[in-house]
């Protein structure tokens, strides 16, 4: 429902009760990633560890969530397994229409339970059932088992963990309605900590429309555009997958454990291409957007003789085909199919749990471990040792497991093996484009490469000026933190200029909003790297592997020299973003 | 006369875009179930999706238990009018609609397809239509 304060639905999972909070903020906080934020600071302790039950688990949306198609995202922000901070992720699916209909700007979870349970949220119920029996079931049965227990069947959101998330897997994502994710920096084992395995969200109410003709006039604007140009047609042709082949073709794809950047003889068998081709079954969307850019790829596998099959649909993106294909040797997708499968019924985010087997698979290669450590022999392009590492990393199995779903860096630290681990505030997303993107993602909020545009400033000759990047990073992160608080996805920045924006906030009433969004985008980008730092950040010590010193792009090899200003010039104003209000 | 269809459903991707545009056109509400075309997994995300709309009964067992005439059967081809001044929100229609296709807001006025075709442009992958009864998915388009 349109309105100016923020609803929150607070449950406490320790003594079993709810309430609501209505509280004030919207000009400067919106809602999504600034709402977040602002949660964080009044329900979070800096001080206490990630896994402490007071700790906040928070699930926030924004004033245009639901209004306008794209506006299908919710920004989840909790206190790090990974480093200890506070962290945003971002997913779709149901969950955002989902909390809008439930009547909720966001959902925030603190206390544990006595024992497992599931919870139940919708504009009309709050209900909190013990579930011990799900407890060590895998994302897929527990998906199965949760259709019969909750209400809502066919149009609820169904957030939930696997195994990884109970074992307190510094990356175990929250599974969202099958085929989205709170993917990075281990939301899930925050869940697991409060003893939580799912979360069905019931978006059963229903709003007025907006009086006057504003609001059909500007959802008409974007739809067609959305719907009737061609901005949005890469997102639903080949998907994010169609970057994979020109990633390759730039000397800019990490082939195993990143130790080259291009692979001329394995490219064609995972590109969007081939993926589109051979392996796509069908599309989905996240309510709310018409765009459909979720890919389900088809795996069909015999498991006994006598032509016994089965069948698996398995969601692709460029992310899991770099971390599980290109990361991991792989030049068929139909394995990659497959080890995707096994990282989503283990709950663990795609990307970390790639990257941190391609560092096993070379610590492995080099004897800094052996097979008594990975218990299955790993090597580049072999899917079935990939499989049983899988099973282990999400079970945390033995000591070298346990340390390695804490981060691949922990792991290295205890067995070696630092200067290849290809760690960039966490393990890496797929552009071994160059200097920028490598210090954007080392240093930036989420680490990921959704904060800046770096990836593709690498990709276009540009002056090595580190002052005028870094001002360009952080322009970029506020006008950013701007469409994540709406909560709009980061594929609509084209569509969602501030104009547009301003456009639709005022259509649905919000005009102190429209008339304040770039200084709330300031604000809020200031609010978190304040949080990261209460949480324990210096952005001084973040390193860069040796490894990506040794990188070849299509510009030649990386100019450590320049990689390293740029590295200090960001880490600096990063310190002055985050430092405390009266002292600035 | 013309008559809804969600002839195509195999081609759904789930986004509610009709849903959404029914209650925002139709019954002038943000919502994706006080709609008359509704769009749900059934059995989980995995196995596509189905609509929750009207068949256009002929003659609509909803109008026959309707007390008040607030829904009444359409001139030809099955489905119902409404008028919504007549509602007394008994819920008779929803009991009476074998196919759920009529569902209640919290006040218990009832929504349902009005075959008005509103939703059809909305839909990405033409999964819907507006066409003459038994001629609906007649022509199949061939993909590029």
């Amino acid at each position: 429902m349109i309105r100016n304060d923020f609803r929150i639905l607070l449950v406490d999972l320790t003594i079993r009760k709810a309430h609501i909070v209505d509280l004030p903020g919207r000009e400067t906080y919106i809602g999504g990633s600034g709402l977040a934020a602002m949660l964080f600071e009044k329900y979070g302790d800096p001080g206490a560890g990630w896994s402490d039950p007071k700790q906040p688990l928070i699930f926030a949306i924004g004033p245009l969530t639901g209004y306008f198609p794209l506006m299908s995202k919710t920004v989840c922000g909790f206190l790090s397994p990974y480093h200890g901070q506070y962290a945003e992720s971002h997913a779709g699916g149901r969950s955002a229409l989902a909390l809008r209909f439930a009547d909720m700007d966001a959902l925030v979870i603190t206390g544990k339970a006595s024992v497992p349970c599931v919870l139940s949220v919708g504009s009309r119920h709050m209900d909190i059932k013990d579930a011990p029996f799900l407890w060590g079931k895998d994302v897929f049965t527990t998906g199965k088992m949760l259709r019969h227990m909750l209400p809502g069947s066919g149009h609820r959101s169904i957030l939930r963990i696997g195994p990884a998330g109970e074992n307190g897997s510094a990356y175990a994502c929250i599974n969202v309605d099958t085929y989205r994710h709170f993917g990075r920096l281990g939301s899930g084992s925050v869940m697991g900590a409060k003893n939580l395995k799912a979360i069905a969200i019931v978006g059963d109410a229903s709003f007025p429309l907006p009086e006057g003709k504003a609001y059909a006039k500007c959802f008409h604007e974007i739809y067609d555009q959305v719907t009737e140009t061609t901005m949005m047609s890469k997102y639903h042709d080949l998907g994010t997958a169609g970057n994979v082949a020109a990633l390759d073709a730039l000397k800019s794809l990490p082939w195993r454990n990143l130790q080259a950047t291009s692979d001329p003889g394995r490219i064609e068998g995972i590109s969007g291409e081939r993926f589109a081709k051979d392996m796509l079954l069908r599309n989905a969307a996240c309510s709310g957007c018409p765009v459909g850019c979720i890919h389900i790829g088809y795996l069909r596998e015999k498991f006994m003789a006598d032509n016994r099959y089965l069948y698996r649909q398995v969601a692709y993106d460029y992310e899991p085909i770099f971390s599980l294909g290109s990361m991991l040797g792989f030049g068929d997708g139909f394995k990659v199919l497959g080890l995707m499968d096994a990282v989503e019924r283990e709950g663990l985010d795609c990307m970390s749990g790639g990257v941190a087997l391609a560092w096993a698979t070379e610590a492995l290669e080099k004897g800094l471990i052996t097979e008594a450590e990975t218990l299955t022999p790993l090597a580049f392009g072999e899917p079935e040792g990939y499989k049983a590492a899988i099973r282990h990393l999400g079970a945390a199995t033995n000591e070298f497991y346990r340390l390695l779903a804490q981060g691949t860096l922990v792991a290295a630290k205890r067995y070696k093996g630092e200067d290849f681990a290809c760690v960039l505030g966490q393990e890496m997303a797929g552009y071994a484009t160059g200097e920028t993107f490598f210090v954007s993602e080392a240093l930036s909020f989420r680490h990921s490469h959704l904060d800046s545009s770096a990836y593709s400033a690498d990709q276009k000759a540009q002056d090595k000026d580190a002052a005028k990047i870094v001002a360009g990073f952080v322009k970029d992160e506020a006008s950013r933190c701007v469409l994540t608080s709406m909560v709009g996805c980061l594929f609509a920045r084209g569509v969602f200029t501030e104009e547009r924006m301003k456009d639709a906030l005022n259509s649905l009433g919000y005009q102190g909003v429209a008339a304040n969004l770039s200084q709330a985008g300031e604000a809020i980008q200031k609010l978190r790297w304040r949080l990261r730092m209460r949480t324990g950040l210096n952005p001084m010590a973040a390193k860069i592997p040796k490894r990506y010193a040794e990188v070849v792009t299509w510009k030649g090899p990386i100019d450590t020299v320049y990689m390293e200003q740029l590295r200090q010039a960001y880490a600096a104003r990063l310190l002055e973003l985050g430092r405390e209000e009266g002292l600035e | 006369m013309k008559t809804f269809f969600a002839s195509r459903m195999e081609r759904c991707i789930g986004c509610q875009s009709c849903s959404l545009a029914c209650a925002r056109l139709v019954h002038k509400r943000l919502s994706w179930h006080t709609a008359g075309i509704r769009i749900g997994s059934s059995g989980g995300i995995s196995t596509g999706f189905e609509a929750r709309v009207c068949l256009a009964c002929d003659p609509p067992p909803c109008a026959a238990a309707c007390p008040t005439g607030s829904l009444s059967p359409r001139k030809e081809d099955g489905g119902v009018k409404q008028d919504r001044k007549l509602c007394i929100r008994c819920g008779k229609c929803v009991a009476a609609c074998p196919v759920n296709a009529i569902v209640v807001d919290e006040l218990n006025n009832p929504y349902m397809c009005l075959h008005c075709g509103r939703c059809v442009p909305y839909c990405p992958h033409d999964c819907l239509e507006l066409a003459v009864k038994g001629q609906a998915n007649f022509v199949q388009e061939v993909a590029e």
